[in-house]
């Protein structure tokens, strides 16, 4: 048993590999509490397909990959919030907008380069265990930040998710602090490119905030449970990835969903709704 | 105000001075000019469409001003810590929000104890003195999600209220509730009163303006009238307000009249509210 754990680990990549996941399954387990609480999954999804035109360039320029999406993905989440706000265009519309002629123009230079295949597939799905140190050091400075950020902010957050009108009676900077949230949602992105891919990043987001959401009544605990499930997601992912050679964030997600299964079958909140399906029974 | 031994600190005091506001350039309110003695409660009544809801939006930041300034403590708006609490008709958030009953209120509080600080004892205790004062102590950790409509509404009641605030804003409290919520109400109306706290509450239930409230403004895009009830709600004032949705009933025999008011009577403008 102790082999079966230890095994893996006496790679150096897998080792990268199993801080990074780890890292990034809770950074976005926490930032996808509020992407599911302000319904911005779709949006999620857009920002990280956007933010390859940003790969293909730094690519092509021989740059650092992560500063080029890091670019792209600051720029498509003050582009939507712009285009949105304007209100001449539903932002579901805006986002689908942006997001397909980002993805089409990431792909579009991306297929300029000789050797694409390979590469696209990384981008699109994540390579887990090709993380360096460097990315490493990337991942925890920048995941830090956002963590520390979307800490202190709390309140601020939690009062323009749940009554923005309370918020802007207070005098709150609610543009500000929605922009903020886009912000630190963009860089959690970039920072989970390399782990579960721009493809996968939106499951991340998603799936562990709603799991940790169908199992308690309050923000704070919510965004604890999401980010164990987020890192024991990541964490049985990398072994089944390791044990079955299968693709790491493939592996994640599909973790992730079980978990989500589970507590969707067996939550209390699952039992009210029932409970309240049926008025008739006594 | 509401200082917990009971002492009263900053008088509230509001004034209007010739306030227009428009949506899309289509005007909703035109020449407002009127003030509020602080402590004072007042019924706000006009016809659906009228602004009353536009007025409370303007008063609490919420929509900007065309023309004219509204000043409190002789300040405009924005000089001063939030002292105006608002309740909207119908509190348009997420009831499936992961929040309890005591969580909603002491959001109340933010503002005052500082955006990036922890709530200290004393928030506590003023969120817990708020949910006694509505009756929903029991509720505090409850999730939103259960509460009834009335039940609802005497939260985000308890959470103006934790915001200690010199004037109190409440849109159509006593539509669309129970009983109790309205008996609620009106006490909670009674205890501001003896805390100085100064209070419009838009209504169209006239006899709850006449019976209730001693100052009452009748509006509708202009100030019809503004008083004591007795002399605000003739039958004048209130044909100059709603004119045909209002339906008068003579008494032949006491020489007096009964006035009724027609809910379902739509004006020809659209409704703006």
């Amino acid at each position: 048993m102790m082999d079966w754990v230890l095994a893996p680990l006496a790679y150096a990549f897998m080792q990268y590999g199993l801080i990074a996941a780890l890292m990034v399954g809770i950074l976005c387990s926490i930032i996808g509490c509020y992407v599911v609480l302000r319904s911005m999954a779709f949006l999620g999804d857009a920002m990280a397909h956007a933010i390859l035109p940003g790969v293909a360039v730094a690519y092509l320029l021989h740059g650092n990959l992560t500063v080029g999406a890091l670019i792209a993905a600051v720029l498509v989440a003050l582009g939507i919030g712009f285009v949105s706000h304007k209100g001449i265009i539903k932002e579901d519309t805006t986002i689908g907008i942006i997001f397909t002629a980002a993805l089409a123009l990431g792909i579009a230079l991306i297929s300029s380069i000789r050797t694409y295949a390979v590469d696209l597939t990384h981008i699109l799905f994540g390579n887990v265990l090709g993380v360096g140190e460097r990315e490493l050091w990337m991942t925890g400075i920048i995941g830090s930040i956002v963590l520390i950020i979307t800490l202190l902010c709390y309140k601020p957050f939690l009062v323009i998710s749940f009554d923005p009108i309370l918020a802007q009676t207070m005098r709150l900077p609610v543009e500000f602090f929605r922009n903020l949230m886009l912000i630190l949602l963009a860089l959690t992105i970039v920072v989970s490119m390399q782990t579960v891919g721009v493809g996968l990043v939106a499951a991340m987001l998603v799936t562990p905030a709603t799991t940790s959401y169908l199992l308690t009544y309050r923000l704070p605990t919510m965004m604890a449970l999401s980010a164990l499930i987020g890192a024991l997601s990541s964490l049985i992912g990398l072994y089944t990835s390791y044990y079955l050679n299968i693709s790491s964030g493939s592996a994640i997600v599909l973790v992730a969903t079980i978990f989500f299964l589970l507590a969707f079958l067996f939550s209390p909140r699952q039992r009210m709704l029932r409970k309240g399906s049926s008025p008739c029974a006594s | 105000m509401l200082n917990r031994d009971g002492t009263i600190t900053e008088p509230a005091h509001l004034e209007l001075k010739n306030v227009s506001v428009a949506y899309n350039n289509h005007p909703v309110l035109e020449e407002l000019t009127f003030s509020v003695p602080h402590g004072s409660q007042i019924a706000v009544v006009g016809p659906n469409g009228a602004g009353k809801s536009t007025l409370f939006k303007v008063l609490v930041g919420l929509l900007p001003l065309c023309a004219g300034q509204i000043l409190i403590h002789g300040l405009p708006i924005g000089h001063h810590q939030d002292c105006v609490a608002y309740v909207p008709q119908r509190e348009e958030v997420d009831w499936r929000f992961p929040a309890t009953i005591s969580d909603v209120v002491m959001m109340g509080r933010f503002r005052r104890q500082g955006w990036f600080k922890r709530p200290s004892k004393a928030d506590q205790e003023i969120v817990a003195q708020s949910l006694e004062y509505l009756g929903i102590s029991e509720l505090a950790k409850q999730a939103i999600g259960a509460l009834s409509g009335g039940q609802q509404q005497r939260v985000f009641l308890a959470r103006a209220l934790a915001q200690e605030p010199h004037i109190l804003l409440l849109d159509e409290p006593f539509t669309g509730v129970d009983i109790t919520t309205q008996e609620t109400t009106l006490a909670l109306l009674e205890k501001l009163k003896d805390h100085q706290v100064s209070v419009l509450v838009s209504t169209h239930d006239l006899n709850m303006a006449a019976q209730r409230f001693e100052q009452v403004l009748l509006l509708n895009h202009h100030l019809i009238a503004y008083g004591p009830a007795q002399e605000v709600l003739t039958r004048e004032a209130l044909q100059a307000s709603f004119g045909e949705q209002l339906l008068v009933l003579e008494h032949e025999h006491q020489g007096s009249s009964t006035v009724i008011f027609d809910q379902c009577y739509q004006p020809d403008k659209g409704s703006i509210e």
